[in-house]
């Protein structure tokens, strides 16, 4: 014969009550980072699609990048590179600074690293501006456009985001070493951008 | 009476085990075999319908039988027995799927064996040696100078020697693809059969798919046809591609269909075993009279076969020179654009009867 | 006591008078509670049911005869293109979201979801998607390409229509993967504290499975789609042979998405009848372990079999048996779950209601689907059946069989929680009965046409078709009539069906636990997992007999001894002296 796991008499009406501590309305914990993460996550994958089917453009074409491309200047990128590399460390002293309360420092630093993500946007498109190809002009042409453009659009959502994190901070209290999850997203999102720069980068560029 | 219950699972079990194994080879599903993979393909589909028809009437059955003996009685308001599982019973329906699948899954590469889906170019194989011999290869060598020759260039040259050939595919506006392994461009879904590895073809289509219609030339004789004949009990290769979108060359009695693909030229490889005319079917989606791209197989005795090949080598040149005609006139609509091949093709009247209606 | 009685008992407060019904003007807003946005899924979704079902008898209309009468060429693909996009990106992926936007919240005893407004967001992007495709064909202008769109063709043909079909599964999409984030941190980090993963239901697994999914393949469509977009709108030649692009990447691109895809479409809904049959059939679900972990088990596969699509598109032989393999060993998770829900059956008692039977229809004939599946997956066979009818077969007796199944059932099992009445029995039996003889009737003949060729995607069939054909298309007709006994028997019963009761299943969930339809924060207090999500049959018994098990073995065990089992996690046990 076998019983019920449980005895009846001790979960009789609200016994529970005592450890249910939670009061009635409490918010939960905080997901957002989890969240943003996630949502990084299939970000990475898009990016993930329009290099797996660059490099198989590559593979099936006979010569790449098809010929008479022109070569393409590494000097610009290579600076531009630079840059947005450097801008995420800039980034992350921002972050060391609310932590300790430091608003001022963290704006310093914020500035500093929507400066850095402008000189970018600015210097892709002096490189635009200048190349000898247009989109259409053949397959590598199309992917190179396509693809630094789809990242420089992140760019731009990224500079967006940390000026309107700076646009917040001017409030005195909104930001502060408890509560300063804008300024992590804003982090986050801008090491995001970054790394997929260097695979770009690689891919484009490089390889 | 009272039989033990094992005896009355091992009863159940051996019936199941008849009824699958008589439906498997009597399911009367599949077309008649008119080649010699044909065959294979169907002792691989009876031998899964034996398998299936076993697990469809397992999993029916359970249904069927829960249904009625463990239905709930008016009054009876307690519940089942608290069982949650038994590892070695899960252990069992795990491994049983498993072994089935694996023993599919062998077989299916057997057959996908001996019917030639690994060679004879797969991508891996070393294609230097083999190329030398081929016509055209020294155009690719020269326009190429990655060291590993452009297979798929160089078939599309090979192809491209012969003038029928030429002058209906456009492939010379459409740049040609370079294999790459894992990319498979030069598909050759189904090669030589194994007992004939390594040996050329006996006979050698090219065929060009475009809307709608299919274009056969004969390199040999140089003949253009919109209906494929074939000798009976001669290995022949197709070599295809298409001029616009995507199409795919289907003959069901053959158990044989691959996508001709603009820019990339793929291949097979049958040897007709049946006399007979069999349709030969555009199987993948090209537009709205996808379903009209339609044209027969003629599945011939030698002496047939040659008897239409010296009738059309008289008149080729005028079936040249239409199709060529046809080709360049993309403004036309479907159906005018059609005419021209409906003879040759065999496209019946009432088809392009409806065509027409449609139109207007 | 009843475990049933038992867990109510323990989630006394959870059953406070709180109304929960609300004003059906909250269904037109953009409301931040998941069971108003459960509801408006679930809705909207049924709506563009009816539509793609239109659509659909429309095609068998059209196939009726042989000749290309009813509909001409152009517009017989743009309906069957239609047909399968609605179907699939407005029909089944967001009705499973619409379960999951109802029931997991409840389910783990969470208040709502992670974050309600992205919720929302994600449901309103749904209604102008669907919208713009309907236009589309309302203008005259709908994609003609296929629900797959493969370029060339679809760069040339309806290209309008294309540029719409882009544009709202862009949307479409984007709206899957919020979804799918909301579900994955709801699921992951909103669960009750005395709720462990093992003692999550089935459902919630199924849904990790799912948003695991939808996180990490949806977005590879929306790559392709850019660049789809990019080849038609700006001239680009990515997927264009004419300028050097390749037609082949963009299908390695979609299947990559869209065999996946099948799984969003059918895990769901796996879930759902992990639910339904121990709950009717009065038996703890029988291998809880091995049901979710086949769930993990069939998502992580499905991300590597995508080219089973692409067996005639010229990949290399080796590569095909590879995709051939680990497509083929999907059918041991999936006979995993088959055999469990089987064997969660045999020997319970089982109230044969409408939602039970929808689920044991679900098992029979999605198997039969299943099965072809396998079929498919052999290459050589592949070869000859690719692109006929016997794929559109398969992919209607997993979708329809499987997948609309599973959902009636679930309609059927959680209207009293949704509307806090019952719907009827007696309508609900016919229209099982119906559609169980018009799928059959529909679908069945369908393999035989495939395999004697029939290709698909043909307004106009060789006339030794016609016999099958006509058997397909009364088929259709009688699954036409079967939704309307549903549809009525569903409005009816929202308006005047009896009073359901909180939990009129003596169901042991946690949804069970609070009032129907739940209030507005579902639960007045925490609620407490006192028992299992599935200890049937262990209250108020005085002899178990259980077949194939052996009381002394822990392996072999039935009932609370067994390692089956989904005991309560030791760490947050309801009772006190549980906790070490
Ligand atoms: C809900 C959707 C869904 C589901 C779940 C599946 C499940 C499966 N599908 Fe299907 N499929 C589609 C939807 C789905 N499919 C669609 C929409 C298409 C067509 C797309 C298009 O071209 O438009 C398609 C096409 C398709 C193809 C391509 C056909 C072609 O175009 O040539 C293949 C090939 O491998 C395939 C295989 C499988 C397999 C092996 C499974 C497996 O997951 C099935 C596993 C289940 C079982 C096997 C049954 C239960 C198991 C047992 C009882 C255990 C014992 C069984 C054995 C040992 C066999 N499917
Ligand atoms: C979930 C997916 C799903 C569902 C449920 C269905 C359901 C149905 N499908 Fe479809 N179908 C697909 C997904 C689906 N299909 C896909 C992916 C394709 C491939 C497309 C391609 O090739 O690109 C396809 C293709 C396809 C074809 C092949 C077209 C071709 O290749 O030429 C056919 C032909 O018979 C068909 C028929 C049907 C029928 C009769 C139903 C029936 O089950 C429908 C039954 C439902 C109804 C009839 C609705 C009932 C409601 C009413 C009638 C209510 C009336 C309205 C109001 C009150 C407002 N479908
Ligand atoms: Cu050509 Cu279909
Ligand atoms: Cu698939």
């Amino acid at each position: 014969m076998q019983s019920p796991t449980i005895d009846p008499a001790k979960t009789a009406l609200n016994y529970h009550q005592a450890h249910a501590t939670d009061s009635h309305h409490a918010e939960h914990p905080d997901l957002r980072r989890f969240g943003l993460i996630m949502f990084l996550a299939a970000e990475g994958m898009i990016f993930l699609g329009l290099f797996g089917s660059y490099l198989a453009f590559r593979a099936t074409m006979p010569t790449w990048p098809p010929a008479g491309t022109p070569e393409l200047e590494l000097l610009l990128p290579g600076v531009n590179t630079v840059i947005l590399i450097a801008s995420s460390f800039v980034m992350h002293n921002a972050d060391t600074a609310i932590k300790k309360n430091d608003v001022v420092g963290m704006q310093t630093w914020l500035a500093f690293t929507a400066a850095m993500g402008g000189i970018f946007l600015v210097g892709q498109l002096y490189e635009y501006s200048h190349l000898e190809f247009g989109l259409t002009a053949n397959l590598f042409a199309s992917a190179f456009y396509v693809m630094t453009g789809f990242h420089g659009l992140h760019v731009f959502v990224g500079v967006s985001a940390i000026v309107a994190v700076l646009w917040r901070s001017r409030v005195t209290g909104h930001y502060s070493s408890e509560k300063h999850f804008g300024v992590e997203a804003a982090e986050i999102y801008w090491h995001f951008v970054d790394v997929v720069w260097i695979v770009l980068f690689g891919l484009l560029y490089l390889l | 009476m009272n039989i033990p219950s094992s005896i009355w699972t091992l009863l159940i079990g051996v019936g199941l085990t008849l009824i699958s194994l008589w439906y498997g080879q009597n399911h009367g599903l599949l077309p008649v075999a008119a080649s010699d993979e044909a065959v294979l393909v169907d002792g691989l589909f009876n031998s899964m319908m034996t398998v299936s028809v076993g697990l469809f009437l397992l999993v029916e059955g359970v249904l069927i039988v829960s249904a009625i003996r463990y239905r709930q009685r008016p009054g009876d308001n307690t519940d089942g027995p608290p069982v949650f599982g038994n590892v070695p019973l899960e252990i069992l329906w795990t491994a049983l799927p498993a072994i089935i699948v694996i023993g599919i899954s062998i077989y299916s590469f057997e057959v996908y064996n001996s019917i030639g889906g690994f060679s004879p170019h797969d991508m891996h194989e070393p294609v230097a040696q083999e190329a030398t011999r081929m016509p055209g290869a020294a155009i690719a060598a020269t326009l190429n100078d990655s060291p590993a020759a452009n297979l798929n260039q160089q078939k599309s040259d090979e192809a491209r020697q012969d003038p029928a050939t030429a002058s209906v595919r456009n492939d010379n506006q459409i740049p040609q693809k370079q294999n790459a392994p894992g990319m498979g461009v030069v598909a050759p879904t189904l090669g030589a059969s194994s007992d004939r590895e390594g040996k050329p073809p006996e006979m050698v289509v090219n065929v060009t798919g475009m809307q709608y219609a299919w274009i056969f030339t004969y390199p040999e004789t140089g003949v253009v046809s919109g209906e494929l004949h074939v000798p009976l009990k001669r290995e022949t290769q197709i070599n295809m591609t298409a001029n616009d979108v995507i199409h795919a060359f289907w003959v069901p009695e053959f158990r044989l269909k691959q996508d001709a693909i603009p820019g990339r030229q793929t291949e097979v490889r049958f040897t007709a075993d049946r006399v007979g005319k069999y349709s030969l079917i555009c199987a993948e989606l090209c537009g709205p009279y996808h379903g009209a791209m339609k044209t027969q197989v003629i599945v011939e005795t030698q002496q047939d076969f040659d008897n239409w090949m010296t009738e059309q080598q008289a008149s080729a040149s005028t079936a040249l020179n239409q199709a060529v005609a046809a080709v360049d006139r993309t403004d036309l609509s479907p159906n005018e654009f059609l005419a021209p091949y409906t003879k040759e093709m065999g496209i019946q009247s009432e088809m392009l009867q409806q065509i027409h209606s449609f139109h207007h | 006591m009843t475990q049933a009685q038992l867990q109510e008992t323990a989630n006394l407060p959870a059953l406070a008078e709180e109304a929960g019904h609300r004003n059906w003007r909250d269904y037109f807003t953009f409301n931040t509670d998941h069971k108003v946005i459960g509801i408006q899924y679930l809705v909207t979704s049924f709506v563009f049911y009816c539509i793609g079902g239109v659509l659909a008898d429309l095609v068998r209309t059209e196939l009726r005869t042989p000749d290309s009468d009813f509909l001409n060429p152009e517009l017989y693909n743009e309906v069957f293109t239609l047909h399968a996009t609605i179907m699939i990106f407005l029909w089944v992926i967001p009705t499973g979201a619409g379960f999951a936007n109802y029931l997991v919240p409840l389910m783990i005893g969470a208040r709502d979801m992670a974050f309600p407004r992205l919720n929302a967001v994600a449901f309103w992007m749904i209604p102008p998607a669907g919208l713009l495709l309907i236009v589309s064909l309302l203008i005259g202008d709908a994609p003609e390409a296929g629900w797959t769109s493969y370029p060339p063709l679809s760069l040339v043909t309806g290209q309008v229509g294309e540029g719409i079909w882009i544009m709202s599964l862009l949307v479409l999409g984007t709206s899957s993967i919020l979804g799918a984030l909301n579900f994955l941190v709801t699921i992951l980090k909103m669960r009750v504290p005395s709720m462990g993963v093992y003692q999550m239901p089935l459902f919630c697994w199924s849904m990790l499975a799912t948003s695991a999914l939808q996180l990490l393949a949806t977005p590879v469509l929306a790559s392709a789609l850019i660049l789809l977009a990019f080849d038609l709108l700006a001239g680009t030649t990515f997927f264009n042979p004419t300028g050097g692009g390749d037609p082949v990447v963009y299908q390695h691109m979609f299947w990559f998405y869209s065999h996946p895809a099948v799984y969003i479409m059918i895990l769901p809904f796996f879930g759902l009848i992990s639910e339904v049959i121990p709950i009717h059939s009065r038996k703890p679900v029988f291998g809880y372990t091995a049901i979710a972990y086949s769930s993990l088990a069939i998502s992580f596969l499905g991300l590597i079999v995508w080219a089973h699509h692409m067996f005639t598109s010229g990949i290399p032989g080796w590569l095909r048996m590879f995709f051939m393999i680990t497509t083929m060993i999907i059918a041991v998770p999936t006979g995993i779950k088959i055999f469990s829900w089987l064997a969660t059956l045999w020997g319970g008692k089982l109230r044969l209601n409408s939602a039970l039977l929808f689920a044991m229809g679900f098992v029979g004939t999605f198997v039969i689907g299943g099965i072809s599946g396998v079929m498919l997956a052999a290459v050589p066979f592949d070869i000859h059946v690719h692109d006929t009818y016997f794929v559109v077969a398969h992919l209607h007796y997993v979708l329809f069989g499987g997948s609309v199944l599973g959902i009636f059932a679930g309609y059927y099992h959680w209207f009293p929680k949704i509307t806090g009445r019952m719907m009827n029995e007696f309508w609900g039996r016919v229209h099982f009965a119906l559609t169980i003889v018009g799928l059959n009737l529909t679908f069945l003949p369908m393999h035989k046409l495939g395999m004697e060729g029939m290709n698909r995607r043909i307004a106009m069939y060789d006339p030794k078709f016609t016999f099958l054909n006509e058997i397909c298309t009364i088929g259709a007709y009688v699954l036409a009539v079967s939704t309307f006994p549903f549809i009525v028997n569903a409005i009816w019963s929202w308006m005047y069906g009896p009073k359901a009761g909180n939990n009129p299943w003596d169901a042991l969930t946690l949804e069970w636990m609070t009032t129907s339809p739940p209030a507005i924060e579902n639960f007045d207090e925490l609620p407490v997992v006192a028992t299992g999500p599935y200890d049937y049959g262990m209250g108020n018994r005085q002899t178990v007999q259980v077949p194939l098990s052996d009381e002394q073995e822990p392996v072999l065990a039935a009932g609370p001894k067994s390692i089956l089992r989904a005991d309560p996690d030791p760490a947050v046990a309801a009772r006190p002296e549980d906790r070490h």
